[in-house]
């Protein structure tokens, strides 16, 4: 099977293409659009079954997006950033309504100020939203996890709508070589859609979304969503076995990269995970023990994984692409909190803040991590968090500063 | 004109069914249930209510339900995208041999004024201009009703709620004109939109039945007269329905494909005798009579009585 270049954005497409899903409800947004182009052009020649929809906002795109799955289609839909945000309430609804789809989303930092470029406060304000999350780090993980995203979703044992991330520019536009599986093997990966529990029948009325009185009710029907959204690790493990049998690559819900000898471990998520691979590589020629731990599926959180992944490492630095203002780095905390009962915990854990907007991430600022956290390993202590920033950068800004002075002020 | 003569000229050519049955934990003296019981005879069982949040969330409150129709509750913002998702799916499912025909359900909207008149209305004004086949009711008790009853977009002139208090610095209460969210429908070209009272049930079964003719979005805005916003008794909820329409406030009207035609010409008896009915006018009768107010109210209804005589002949 040969690879062709595509980018994040056309990989994404595909998958909903492969997925042979029934209803695309869309709505533009930068750097999201080509897929809700591609897809709406393939709904139109035909080579896709399915209706496109352009509706009036995110909101009303999630809206339907679940609406429609409730009533027994398959739904693929694609948003980034301010959308997500403007659909936030209905990640909660939808997810509480049980149904499965796959929504992607683009990274895009978020405004103010506004800006294009990709971090992950966006998909990482809906981690609470009861949406299973995965996070890719390859154009060909896209396409892979979609068609994952939609199997674990549509599993009797989740129903949950799941929700992949790709990082905007970095891999929605750019080219990378992709192999496009055939309809007929995934059709063995991904059986059609067939629920006999959701659908609006005339037949059999039935009333979903409603009211509840009282913590009780409220407390048993949340939770369920949670112990759904756990379930959704074995599923997908069941999952990730089925695809390599099927299409020959494995993804589980981390990535461990040169991690069995490692004494001091970085940890990262997304598209940057690439540099940060190679400047393990590089470390490692250097002679420094340095492994890698890539995060995959954020929800459902993998604690065990975790656990077992950073247990007896001396040191262990969490790349946040991310920033909690007034806390710092939010899968940072996560980390934090699962390593608390190991008994063989890191000596020291480490806090870095970078690739906020879509910032370049030096080989020096790893070089920078790397030194910091071998440090802390062997004082035994904490660092950051440190926002990463170089002196250029530094000085970029302030002659930007000068400058804005300099036009208010005439001088 | 294309007004047709009535089908509906007596009670009891009513279907006796009923879809809204007893044991709604909403308010007593309810006005908008009343015209859902009413249009649901028409609309009949084999229907998705499709909810945005309003009074009518707690008519489906788990694990009851007073309908013998399907029920999605979707947001404050965006039911009528939850009506496109739904309809766009059955018509899928339906085309792909999935669904079978018969199968098929009625898509209607189900939103108070707060929803309809403001916060929708980006998702409502979308899915009319997709053509997106379905109702739209709303049961308009011109107040954000389930929170306390606060002032909506829906809320006239002279009402007082909880936010639009009768103050020294303003005491008519509400100061804005309630918003036309009839011509803001039919500014979109939707194939029906009327208005109904409960009081008037042939005129709105009437309505709904020639609805059912035509395809595409179709609007009944719904007099939904509430004695927990409104401070009356709710043994009074008739008398209040009634004389709204029979002052003018309330214009029983139809627009098919744009034209306008109103379905029943009031005596316009003083709108004192509607507003004194009601607690949250009595701000403008007493201590003192606020008759600047009381004439202002008055003179909106004259005029836009005196524009329909011109434009439909009718007296």
């Amino acid at each position: 099977m040969t690879a062709q270049m595509m980018t994040g954005n056309l990989a994404a497409a595909w998958s909903a293409r492969l997925a042979d899903v029934d209803y695309v409800p869309a709505f533009p947004i930068t750097p999201q659009t080509e897929i809700v182009e591609t897809l709406a052009k393939w709904c139109g020649d035909g080579s896709l079954n399915a209706r496109f929809v352009t509706l009036d906002s995110e909101h009303s795109m999630m809206t339907a997006a679940g609406a429609a799955a409730a009533t027994g289609a398959r739904v693929f839909t694609a948003t980034s950033s301010q959308g997500l945000l403007h659909a936030f309430e209905v990640l909660y609804t939808v997810a509480g309504w049980r149904v499965p789809f796959v929504l992607v989303n683009v990274s895009r930092a978020l405004a103010s100020p506004i800006t294009l470029e990709p971090d992950h406060n966006d998909v990482l304000a809906a981690r609470d939203s009861g949406f299973v999350q995965i996070h890719a780090e390859t154009c060909q993980e896209v396409l892979d996890s979609i068609l994952m995203g939609y199997r674990i979703a549509e599993d009797a044992r989740v129903c949950l709508p799941v929700v992949v991330n790709l990082d905007g520019f970095i891999l929605s536009f750019t080219r990378e070589p992709v192999v496009v599986p055939d309809q007929e093997t995934v059709k063995q990966f991904l059986p059609p859609f067939r629920p006999a529990h959701l659908g609006f029948k005339a037949s059999a009325p039935h009333a979903l979304g409603t009211a509840v009185t009282g913590g009780a009710t409220y407390s048993y029907f949340r939770h369920q969503i949670h112990l759904a959204s756990v379930n959704a690790l074995r599923v997908h493990e069941e999952a990730a076995v089925e695809f390599e049998r099927l299409f020959g690559r494995r993804y589980d819900v981390a990535e461990g990269y040169r991690l069995e000898d490692a004494e001091d471990v970085l940890v990262m998520s997304n598209a940057y995970a690439s540099k940060g691979k190679a400047a393990v590589d590089r470390a490692r020629e250097e002679g420094r023990k340095i492994g890698l731990l890539r995060l995959r599926v954020i929800r459902p959180w993998p604690a065990e994984v975790v656990r077992r992944a950073l247990r007896g490492k001396r040191a262990v630095a969490v790349l946040d692409q991310n920033l909690s203002p007034g806390q710092g780095g939010i899968l940072f905390q996560e980390i934090a909190a699962c390593l608390y009962h190991e008994p063989l915990r890191p000596r020291s854990l480490c806090s870095f803040i970078g690739g906020l907007g879509g910032k370049n991430i030096s080989e020096g600022e790893f070089c920078t991590i790397f030194e910091q956290m071998e440090d802390a390993g062997g004082r035994g202590t904490g660092v950051g968090p440190v926002l990463l920033y170089t002196e250029a950068e530094h000085r970029d800004m302030e002659q930007l500063q000068f400058l804005a002075h300099e036009l208010r002020t005439g001088r | 004109m294309n007004w047709e003569p009535p089908l509906f000229q007596d009670l009891h050519q009513i279907p006796r069914e009923e879809h809204v049955f007893p044991g709604a934990p909403l308010c007593a003296g309810c006005g908008g249930l009343e015209s859902l019981r009413l249009a649901s005879k028409v609309l009949g069982p084999h229907v998705v209510y499709v909810n945005a949040a309003g009074c009518f969330t707690n008519l489906a409150t788990f694990p009851f339900t007073p309908l013998d129709a399907s029920w999605l509750y979707t947001t404050m913002g965006s039911a009528p995208a939850g009506a496109q998702g739904v309809r766009d799916a059955l018509d899928v499912l339906i085309a792909k041999g999935r669904l079978p025909k018969e199968e098929d359900v009625t898509v209607v909207v189900l939103g108070g004024d707060g929803s309809t008149y403001d916060m929708a209305l980006s998702s409502t004004s979308g899915a009319i201009t997709r053509k997106l086949d379905f109702y739209y009711f709303c049961y308009d008790n011109e107040a954000y009703g389930n929170t306390g009853v606060q002032l909506s977009p829906s809320t006239p002139y002279g009402a007082k709620t909880t936010t639009s208090p009768c103050a020294v610095q303003r005491p008519v209460g509400a100061t804005q004109e309630k918003k036309d969210i009839f011509e803001i429908w039919r500014a979109h070209n939707p194939p029906y939109v009327a208005t109904v009272s409960p009081r008037f049930p042939l005129d709105l079964e009437e309505k709904f039945v020639r609805a059912a003719n035509y395809r595409g979005p179709r609007l009944f805005l719904g007099f939904a007269a509430c004695p927990t916003g409104w401070l009356f008794d709710p043994a009074h909820t008739p008398d209040v329905a009634r004389l709204a329409v029979e002052c003018g406030l309330w214009p029983l009207k139809e627009a098919v494909n744009g034209e306008v035609v109103h379905t029943h010409f009031p005596k316009l008896s003083p709108v004192e005798d509607y507003l004194k009915l009601q607690g949250r006018f009595r701000h403008l009768f007493e201590p003192i009579v606020q008759k600047e107010a009381i004439a202002h109210i008055q003179d909106r209804v004259n005029t836009y009585w005196e524009r329909v005589k011109q434009t439909e002949q009718k007296s």
